[in-house]
């Protein structure tokens, strides 16, 4: 029998491996002279580092959503605490959240650059955007599903209402507050590379979409998309490494 | 009581026009105006069914590729194990980052949009049947199994009816996404539906009333798709499955 | 000396030899049964004994097929078990009850081979002889625990099989809703006559239902004593000789009887 930690590198090395294989005959085969083979995209990605774009652009789109989500964080998690804690302010605002949500933050792309001109400012509110109303209804859903029982604790131990909301609702609720801020930052990710390639002039979005427009550079079209697939797990497991911390681990099933 | 949200939202932003005075964004008044408008002039409906079009089409196509794959991934744990790290990497990737490929393959027009589309849509669906799967208890497995069925009736008596009422969530999420995609794509692929409908009047005038319209619309349209997939979670072989979230938890 | 809970092979229904469990996680080994040996007759109610967490649930997993042992072997009739098999039904603590079927369907799933018409019939009975009649159209979060144990009960014996397993299925109950299932489940018996296994670690629950109590150790579980419980039915709760089988399997465990 193989050991179940082998396997666990074993059946996706072999999956790697076959992707690569069955990509580099596909391209071989149908003859196309457009997309590249995986070797191509390979010496894409050595000269992009080569000519420095390769980590300009990574950091370029990194800091708009670093600007943008931490906006959104500071604002979206007392919203949302705000709204689970007052159900009168929940119904007036459920409405507008459920009207709002459904725009593609990229809709707003013509707004932004009316507020904000063509900069970052014009991306960071756009990511701000796309990840604040993911947190808000998060945290407020998270406050919501706290237990009465906890609440009444915290009463019954003549906790002021700001201990109350810090300690009880905050910890009760932030297992739950962790997975929308992971969710909130995946979004971000996919959002600033679809704003990079409408609305800016570097970051990761607009490598691909200038590669293809500037001599149908499809090697690196597909590197820069691997980078963003790279960068999007990175961020994802730094999330994942936050729910694993002990203050809050008890929220998440035992995996 | 659950509309005095909106009413606000009306008056802090007729306020907030009327003071800001000479100002390129349009008031509420005139947004209802470009609306008319669109309606009067036959591109309302011709840009909303475009984008409707693009949006049953590719998600339709990812359903029934994506389900079935999650739940095959989420009962072959090897399969899963497999395949689980390639579908994470291209999880972060933006749908939109796509469309240099999507055009190569189908050119401009409708199927490189429903192409994008069917990207957007087939990762969460795969991701949803998979925890389906996952999340079905070993309890019921087992039970299942005690009363002698085949594996075809453990699909059909046990599988299916656990799954459904997390699958109708994942269906619904990902209409949504589907709806946010489409929107992205037409402003950048094509050039007809509601994407394109907000890029063009930008682009062709600053006709900002036409802009705050078209996103308008892809609000309340958003809205109803997603009203009408709530409709399937009150379905009585799917609403057990919302009540006590702690019952499966105990397993 | 260990304890003999072995009968002539010929008269045994199930039959378990030299059984040992070992768990395998992370590197790390677990030894959860050692040396089980055990035999029990048709028709006999036996109760297994032992502190929670000592594998007694493992051995039942093992013995309904849905666990493979490291060593040893369980038969059932002379056949080895290789696997679930229906007509020897697990009740699992009311977890195991369908929440997308209701009392009716849940009752009726093991019998999708029958004719329309003989499976209302056999639903019907069971509804009855469970207590549950008014409420076959209901989903199962509509009922209380006790009325979920007795649809799992009721699904089990529908399809008529040998054996029950039971595995604590009274654990969930409040305890007035615990006593009331016990005569249930002891009146059903009394009119099917199947072959139980009951696993609970309750001692006094185990001295009111079975005919023998298979003590167990701590882990790794090994059987300790088997007590055999010569009162007729119903019992007499306060009656010296259930005191002193019950103390006797106290003092077994080490638990002085006051508090």
């Amino acid at each position: 029998m193989v050991s179940r930690s082998f396997e666990r590198i074993l059946w996706p090395a072999l999956t790697a491996v076959l992707a690569l294989v069955v990509w580099h005959f596909a391209v071989r085969w149908t003859k196309t002279s457009v997309f590249p083979p995986p070797l191509a995209v390979a010496a894409g990605f050595a000269e992009l580092a080569r000519r420095g774009v390769l980590f300009r652009y990574a950091a370029d789109s990194l800091f708009r959503v670093v600007s943008g989500y931490g906006l959104a964080l500071a604002l979206g998690i007392p919203t949302g605490l705000l709204l689970g804690w007052s159900p009168t302010g929940a119904r007036a605002a459920n409405p507008v959240i459920q009207l709002l949500r459904p725009i593609s933050p990229l809709a707003w792309i013509p707004v932004s650059i009316v507020l904000f001109g063509i900069s970052n400012f014009a991306t960071i509110f756009l990511i701000f955007l796309a990840s604040f109303f993911p947190i808000v209804v998060a945290t407020m859903n998270g406050v919501r599903a706290i237990p009465v029982m906890y609440l009444l604790a915290g009463q019954n131990f003549d906790l002021s209402p700001a201990e109350r909301l810090w300690r009880v609702m905050l910890p009760a609720a932030l297992p739950q507050v962790l997975t929308g801020l992971r969710i909130a930052l995946g979004i971000a990710w996919l959002v600033v590379v679809a704003a990079e390639m409408i609305a800016v002039d570097s970051g990761l979005g607009y490598l691909v979409i200038d590669s293809r427009n500037a001599g149908k550079r499809y090697d690196l079209v597909v590197a820069a998309m691997i980078l963003i697939g790279v960068i999007g797990v990175g961020l994802n497991v730094l999330m994942r490494r936050v729910e694993r911390l002990r203050s809050v681990r008890w929220g998440f099933r035992a995996a | 009581m659950s509309c005095s949200g909106l009413v606000m939202l009306l008056v802090l932003w007729s306020a907030a026009i009327a003071l800001a005075g000479n100002t390129l964004l349009p008031s509420p008044w005139s947004v209802a105006a470009a609306i008319a408008e669109l309606a009067q002039k036959g591109f309302l409906v011709k840009h909303v069914v475009a984008s409707l079009f693009r949006v049953t089409w590719g998600y339709l196509m990812a359903v029934v590729v994506g389900v079935p794959l999650g739940i095959f991934l989420g009962w072959r744990r090897r399969a899963e194990m497999a395949l689980a790290p390639l579908l994470e990497l291209l999880r972060p990737i933006s749908p939109l980052a796509w469309i240099p490929i999507a055009i190569l393959w189908f050119g401009v027009g409708d199927l490189a949009a429903i192409f994008i589309i069917f990207l957007a849509s087939i990762l969460p669906l795969i991701l949803t049947a998979m925890n389906a799967v996952g999340s079905v208890t070993a309890t019921h497995w087992n039970a299942g199994r005690n009363f002698g069925l085949s594996p075809v009736d453990l699909a059909r008596k046990v599988l299916a009816p656990a799954i459904l009422p997390q699958l109708i969530v994942g269906l619904r999420l990902t209409l949504g996404i589907a709806w946010l995609v489409v929107v992205a794509a037409e402003m950048i692929a094509v050039n007809s539906g509601l994407g394109f409908l907000i890029i063009d009047a930008r682009n062709a005038g600053n006709r900002y009333d036409l802009v705050v319209a078209g996103m308008v619309l892809i609000g309340l349209i958003g809205v109803g798709l997603d009203s009408a997939m709530r409709r399937l979670e009150r379905l009585p072989a799917a609403s057990w499955g919302y009540q006590t979230p702690v019952e499966a938890e105990a397993a | 000396m260990k304890p003999a809970a072995e009968l002539v092979p010929d008269r045994a229904k199930l039959s378990i030899r030299g059984l040992e469990m070992t768990f395998r996680a992370e590197g790390k080994e677990t030894r959860v049964l050692h040396d089980i040996d055990l035999d029990v007759r048709e028709g006999e109610l036996v109760c297994i004994l032992g502190p929670s967490g000592c594998g007694k649930s493992t051995l039942l997993n093992i013995v309904g097929g849905f666990l493979t042992p490291t060593a040893g072997s369980v038969t059932i009739d002379g056949e080895p078990v290789s696997g679930p098999d229906p007509r020897r039904i697990f009740v699992f603590q009311e977890r195991g009850v369908f929440p997308w079927l209701t009392v009716e369907g849940n009752i009726g799933f093991g019998l999708g081979r029958l004719p329309e018409a003989e499976r209302a019939k056999r639903i019907a009975h069971y509804v009855g002889l469970v207590g549950l009649t008014g409420f076959e159209k209901a989903y199962p979060q509509e009922l209380s625990g006790g009325m979920k144990q007795r649809v799992e009960v009721a699904r089990a014996l529908a399809v008529n099989p040998d054996m029950l397993y039971l595995d604590e299925p009274f654990g969930a109950l409040d305890s007035i809703t615990r006593l009331v299932m016990r005569s249930e489940l002891l009146r059903i018996w009394g009119a099917e006559r199947k072959t139980i296994l009951f696993v609970t670690h309750d001692i006094d629950e185990s001295v009111q239902l079975a005919d023998r109590v298979i003590v167990m150790s701590a882990r790794p579980a090994t059987i300790r004593r088997v007590v055999t419980i010569d009162l007729p039915h119903p019992r007499d709760l306060s009656s010296r000789r259930y005191l002193e089988l019950r103390d006797g399997i106290f003092e077994e465990i080490g638990l002085a009887h006051r508090i």
